[in-house]
């Protein structure tokens, strides 16, 4: 299998790609902001294709584009938690644009009226890099990774206790903007691996899967990368043997599949606990009334 | 898309309505904006969209996977969203601190559905100019009998929702206080979920997957901005949605650029305005008067 250049290059990339998704995507899941991704990822297809429509590289569209738009609802919103409603409307507006940018591509530079430059740049052509590519988007994945765990500690501290992080001195909103920069870079560089759609499985699940298996954040963290980077490799594996398997699909159905499990299993033996608790939960609710 | 623009408005409007598709189109449009604009309302309220705009994905992997058994794609969408909205509520919440875990759920529900989108277009056979017809919808070529379809599913959805909508109103501004009123909260959060399923389906066989959330969160959005009393806020809701609806049909008609930037454009538009509106407001020491209004 590795035999092929084009394996080594989707290996290179995919797991860098996965290493930086499964870090942010722990703090995602933490920070209640997979939303936010969801939303920077669309982006990510908007700005890939306005860099397309003006004739430039779509990855200077990409990163351009995510991260401005990362921080612009970081200002629209308090301490540099974008609101529901704020990104939904941010968002679907994006996406019109993004429409717009598309049939402007089609119709004046592509040529032919279809549809493939859009389906490649929302659901990824990881088989497609390039030696040169694949390298570039494993240093940028590794300087995302890096720049994280620079900051995991005070980040750490201000998702789980905001309040009592700010009184601590630590600069809440100033973490809020690096993170939501970061989750910008995470989108635009995983949009060339496994699409603009489909990152958010990457982020999602193997974050989800990590935090249902362990309560402590480092190992979590820790376990939540490493899932994903399993995902990454046993999908490219199994649609390398499977042909017909587009091997985004591979990739998130490893992470599903995985997540669900976590949730199968955490279910079954801890099912009289979760009753208690919920019950427990109650009370107070009852008591007023 | 096709006509010839003049400054005589209402001759435009009666040359666009002698086409046919047209007529279909506006009233397929008004329908969507209608249903869209009230369930929408309560997914802004209760603080769903990200559930909202993951259901309205799914009717992406719906579409497709109708195209490849070779079913009519209607089954596709109402399927998967119906499907998926069950999932998305039998899976952990964890209560009210259990959001973050909510949210991860619904973040992998959407990614796998959109993956196996992918899956289904492959086995088809890979037609490209479908796909970004499925994701980005038009809304050309409705026919009588599609319209007549979808006013009976709007139809049935706004009943259920009228039935349902004062317990739900409660339960969404105040979960503990209305479960301790003996409501059923689950069962309630969950039939809003297949409502919402359901008018993501009927909305994105017109407007396409990708763009279903505009219409859903965006009216809604800013008549909430605007006002907090639910009945005036509702029709506001159903206003907003319908002007941005006629309005991107008729810019669309007489532009190359498609449906869906203008119908997402407008309601953007109308959302900042109303924004700076408020905002504006609030600063000039209104605020002191009307707190109610400015802190909505």
């Amino acid at each position: 299998m590795f035999a092929h250049p084009f394996m080594q290059h989707a290996f290179l990339a995919g797991t860098a790609v996965a290493l930086a998704a499964g870090l942010v995507g722990y703090f995602l899941v933490l920070r209640a902001q997979v939303f936010t991704a969801d939303a920077l990822s669309h982006v990510a297809f908007t700005g890939a294709l306005a860099a397309l429509a003006a004739g430039l590289d779509a990855r200077v569209g990409l990163f351009a584009m995510t991260i401005l738009i990362a921080l612009g609802m970081g200002g629209l919103s308090r301490r540099a938690r974008p609101d529901d409603v704020v990104i939904g409307g941010v968002f679907a507006w994006v996406l019109g644009l993004g429409v717009f940018f598309l049939t402007l591509y089609t119709t004046t530079r592509s040529g032919s009226g279809n549809g493939s430059a859009s389906v490649t740049v929302l659901f990824g052509s990881i088989f497609g890099l390039s030696g040169s590519r694949a390298a570039v988007t494993a240093a940028i994945a590794v300087a995302i990774t890096a720049a994280l765990l620079t900051i995991a500690r005070p980040l750490l501290f201000a998702s789980i206790d905001e309040d009592v992080a700010a009184a601590a001195g630590v600069p809440v909103r100033l973490l809020g903007y690096g993170f939501l920069v970061l989750v910008g870079g995470t989108a635009a560089e995983a949009t060339q691996v496994v699409g603009a759609l489909l990152i958010l499985g990457l982020l999602a699940a193997p974050a989800g899967a990590a935090a249902r298996l362990t309560t402590r954040p480092l190992p979590g963290l820790a376990l939540s990368a490493a899932i994903a980077v399993a995902s990454v490799w046993i999908g490219l594996t199994a649609s390398y043997l499977i042909p017909r398997m587009p091997p985004s699909f591979a990739i998130l159905a490893v992470a599903t599949l995985t997540y669900l499990a976590t949730i199968a299993a955490s279910r079954l033996p801890r099912h009289p606990t979760s009753k208690a608790r919920t019950s427990h939960q109650d009370a107070p609710a009852r008591a007023p009334a | 898309m096709t006509g010839v623009f003049s400054w005589n408005l209402i001759a435009d409007i009666r040359d666009m309505w002698s086409v046919a598709f047209m007529v279909n189109a506006f009233r397929a449009g008004t329908i969507v904006a209608v249903l869209a604009a009230l369930v929408g309302w309560f997914m802004v309220l209760r603080r769903q969209s990200f559930a909202g705009h993951t259901l309205a994905v799914v009717g992406f992997p719906g579409a497709a996977a109708a195209v490849w058994a070779g079913l009519g794609v209607a089954y596709g969408y109402f399927g998967f969203c119906l499907a998926a909205a069950l999932v998305i509520a039998a899976l952990p919440q964890r209560g009210n601190r259990g959001y973050t875990e909510q949210s991860a759920v619904i973040g992998t529900v959407q990614a796998f559905a959109l993956a196996a989108g992918m899956l289904f277009i492959a086995l088809y056979g890979g037609f490209l100019g479908g796909t970004s017809a499925l994701l980005f919808g038009s809304f050309l070529g409705i026919t009588q009998s599609q319209v007549l379809i979808l006013a009976l599913a709007a139809v049935a959805t706004l009943v259920v929702l009228a039935l349902i909508g004062r317990p739900l109103l409660f339960a969404s501004i105040d979960t503990d206080v209305a479960r301790a009123h003996g409501l059923p909260t689950r069962a309630l959060g969950t039939a809003f979920l297949l409502l919402l399923g359901a008018t993501a389906a009927e909305v994105s066989q017109i407007t396409g997957a990708l763009l279903v959330f505009a219409l859903l969160v965006l009216p809604p959005a800013t008549a909430q901005l605007l006002t907090a009393r639910p009945a005036a806020s509702l029709t506001l809701s159903v206003a907003l949605a319908l002007v941005t609806v006629w309005v991107a049909l008729f810019v669309a008609y007489y532009s190359p650029y498609p449906i869906g930037f203008w119908l997402t454009t407008i309601a953007f538009g109308l959302y900042v305005l109303a924004y700076a509106a408020v905002a504006g407001r609030a600063r000039l020491g209104t605020r002191a008067t009307h707190p109610i209004a400015a802190g909505a």
